[in-house]
């Protein structure tokens, strides 16, 4: 028997509506009632025992781009960044368009990766979005959702028919809102900064329009889509009001678009390039309020890493993203909760567990006894400098190096086991 | 060097002060006297190495560069897009680093990617000097149309300076709204909605679209060149359209006052954006831009290639 017990901690277990100073107990990987007096003592005195994070949406890269990242360095950033659930796109090479994939991620992750790494797969054949992928083999093969990340499928009744074919399999649709006819060769925002720049716009009703698409195929299909990384305020709009109809819609949000707008452009770093793009002060605002009234309902990363010599060129050239995991918790902390207070830390940590799980209907996100033991230790109020030198991500391209933040995880420990400490 | 310039690199006019820009002008009244000369050059930049990097094809704006560093006795090389590396796969950054390998002091860039000078000049020491990055910027362009309308009319400020066209895509347009207003000028800008977009506005200048209400007022009329290839279909609905709402006409032409200019960057497109008769006309600066252009790359190239050092 392997037995730890966390002593001393605030334990917010959103899935169990607690919220209290108590230990926790661990043993043989899974929650406990309790503990024997020979269990290993972690001692969270000041810290907040939290069910293990659940990051949506990162990009792991293998197969076909381990230049970037593999899964066994992304699952050690995920580690450091407090997450012990991982949630992967299906855009590598090949892409996630099959079983065989599938299975190789799968056997992957089993062999290299120190956190939980589950699968998506691709809603068309090769996310070119001409025709379906075999969503019921990629669900048997065990992917948690199907989704064309980084590309949009443009014909709507193509989009129609993988939602009710993917209601049928039980799986949740997520999608990158973006039409390819109202973005163009976009860039960057459309705005004053690209007016300024010279730089192609992407307008925000690039977006709006394929949010508003969704919600009527949420509608039609009476099944759950999820809007990846909204950016836009009439987003926002638009999925506050479908909610409130009852309408199976969802959004999430990543830290970029809350830390920064398009201002941060204009010295052409091809580190604040991202799509969705960094927006208007307006669009950050509208975020916030849809965080803060539960319109936006999941936090995540988009963890997009690239290696140097591809992001060290023409800003239109360069390819769109940047590392998230080693930065988000810190990020959403300092501002959702310390900066512009617009949730509390209970409410933070539900965003990224019981909400996650619930659209994705993962085993994961509580700290109900006989759950895996993954738990993650955070100090709300620890300052930090951001160093990326120090990141554990194959990849440096973030805005973030050298940010001082207040609050991070500090300890993250996957089936009973800690994978990652802070030094 | 003087203390009224210490840049390496001109990147655009932006970022210029209402001085800086004085002070190129200023040079560039010397260096039109060496054209005049029977001797048209100076040893101004002797020994120093100027590579012309053209990523994107260009002739006028080339060979002005060329001809201002041969005047300023610089050994000049030539790299066209075809010929460069670029098109084996090489980026932007290597290629640039192997022809500051060769000790090359000034990189005279052109490229379609919006901020590419921006990026080498942050990364190499030699000087980076733009000659039109995508629909950025064109300094050079904007200081000779500058020079040229100081020329003709004495001053800058509180001139009425309408500029017409294809607004949005264009770096010519963007790099003579930065200079003029911070000269003092009042620019307007003309040309259909989806080319001239309302939120050009937050940069200082007027947006119209009926220049029939503008040409009475202007003292400039700087007019660019409109083209409605592939990626401008939906942007207007054809030429023929596009010259009856804006061209400037031989009759629209009666509207301007006698002394205002015409002026425009080439090269022209007779009969779309401009008449025959009213590009040869006696208002017409075209080809005094032309020469002035010159003097203006010297004085920039004897500037920047002086910082390098």
């Amino acid at each position: 028997m392997r037995a730890t017990i966390i002593k001393n901690g605030r334990v917010i277990d959103p899935a169990n509506k607690r919220d209290e100073v108590v230990d926790l107990a661990i043993v043989d990987g899974k929650i406990a009632k309790s503990a024997p007096k020979d269990a290993e003592v972690i001692d969270a005195r000041g810290l907040i025992v939290a069910p293990g994070l659940i990051d949506v949406h990162v990009h792991l890269r293998e197969p076909g781009f381990g230049h970037k990242e593999t899964i066994a360095s992304g699952a050690r950033a995920a580690a450091a960044g407090g997450f012990t659930t991982i949630v992967c796109m299906p855009n590598t090479s090949p892409a996630a368009d099959n079983p065989a994939t599938i299975a190789w991620i799968k056997d992957r992750a089993a062999e290299t990766a120190c956190v939980n790494v589950l699968p998506t797969g691709a809603i068309s054949k090769n996310i070119a979005g001409e025709e379906l992928a075999s969503i019921g083999s990629l669900g048997k093969a065990g992917v948690v959702a199907i989704t064309d990340d980084g590309h949009c499928v443009q014909n709507h009744e193509l989009m129609r028919r993988a939602v009710e074919y993917a209601r049928m399999v039980g799986l949740p649709v997520l999608d990158h809102c973006q039409d390819y006819s109202l973005v163009g060769n976009g860039v960057v925002n459309e705005g004053y900064w690209s007016i300024l720049l010279g730089l192609p716009g992407w307008p925000a009703a690039g977006e709006e329009a394929i949010v508003a698409r969704n919600i009527l195929l949420a509608e039609l299909c009476d099944h759950q889509i999820h809007c990846q990384h909204i950016s836009a305020a009439g987003s926002v709009r638009l999925i506050r009001e479908a909610r409130n109809r009852g309408v199976k819609i969802s959004g999430e949000v990543c830290p970029h678009h809350i830390a920064l707008t398009d201002e941060a452009i204009q010295n052409f770093d091809t580190n604040y390039k991202m799509n969705p793009p960094l927006r208007a002060r307006a669009d950050v605002d509208a975020i916030l309020e849809g965080i803060a009234d539960g319109t936006l309902s999941i936090l995540c990363s988009d963890h997009a890493p690239h290696a140097e010599f591809e992001k060290e060129v023409e800003f239109d050239q360069a390819p769109f993203g940047i590392v998230g995991l080693e930065t988000e918790l810190g990020l959403f902390i300092d501002l959702l909760v310390h900066k512009h207070n617009k949730i509390d830390i209970a409410r933070l940590i539900e965003m990224y567990t019981t909400e996650p799980a619930q659209l994705l209907k993962l085993d994961a996100g509580t700290l109900s006894v006989g759950a895996p033991a993954d738990v993650t230790l955070i100090g709300p109020d620890l300052e930090w400098t951001v160093r990326m030198d120090k990141f554990e991500s194959a990849s440096r391209n973030s805005p973030f190096d050298g940010w001082k933040l207040k609050g991070r995880a500090v300890r993250t420990i996957v089936g009973g086991k800690t994978v990652w400490e802070l030094s | 060097m003087s203390v009224r310039w210490n840049r390496k690199d001109l990147l655009g006019l932006r970022e210029l002060s209402a001085e800086e820009i004085n002070f190129i002008l200023e040079t560039a009244d010397a260096f039109k006297q060496v054209g005049t000369r029977e001797i048209k050059k100076v040893p101004a930049l002797r020994g120093k190495t100027l590579i012309n990097f053209f990523v994107e094809p260009s002739t006028r704006t080339r060979t002005s560069f060329e001809l201002a560093a041969f005047r300023l006795s610089a050994d000049v090389i030539n790299i066209s897009a075809s010929t460069s590396s670029l098109t084996k796969g090489e980026t932007l950054k290597d290629t640039a680093r192997n022809l500051e390998a060769l000790h090359a002091d000034i990189l005279v860039l052109r490229h379609s990617s919006a901020g590419a000078p921006q990026f080498l000049a942050q990364r190499l020491k030699s000087s980076v000097i733009n000659a039109g990055d995508g629909a950025h910027e064109h300094p050079t362009q904007g200081l000779l149309d500058i020079y040229t309308i100081r020329e003709k009319r004495g001053k800058i400020a509180g001139l009425n300076v309408a500029i017409v066209g294809d607004i949005l895509f264009s770096r010519v347009a963007r790099s003579n709204i930065f200079g003029l207003t911070k000269l003092g000028a009042k620019v307007t800008l003309v040309g259909p909605s989806t080319l001239v977009p309302r939120e050009f506005e937050k940069l200082g200048v007027t947006v119209s679209h009926q220049i029939d209400n503008v040409l009475p007022e202007a003292d400039v009329v700087n007019l660019l060149r409109i083209q409605h290839e592939r990626q401008r279909k939906e942007y207007f609905p054809g030429i023929g359209e596009y010259t009856t709402l804006f061209g400037l006409t031989k009759e629209r032409a009666k509207l301007l006052k006698p002394d205002c200019l015409v002026m425009h960057p080439g090269p022209i497109n007779r009969g779309v954006e401009i008449d025959s008769e009213v590009a040869d006309g006696l208002q017409s600066v075209i080809l005094d831009q032309v020469t002035n252009g010159l003097a203006v790359r010297m004085a920039v190239l004897y500037l920047c290639g002086g910082i390098a050092t």
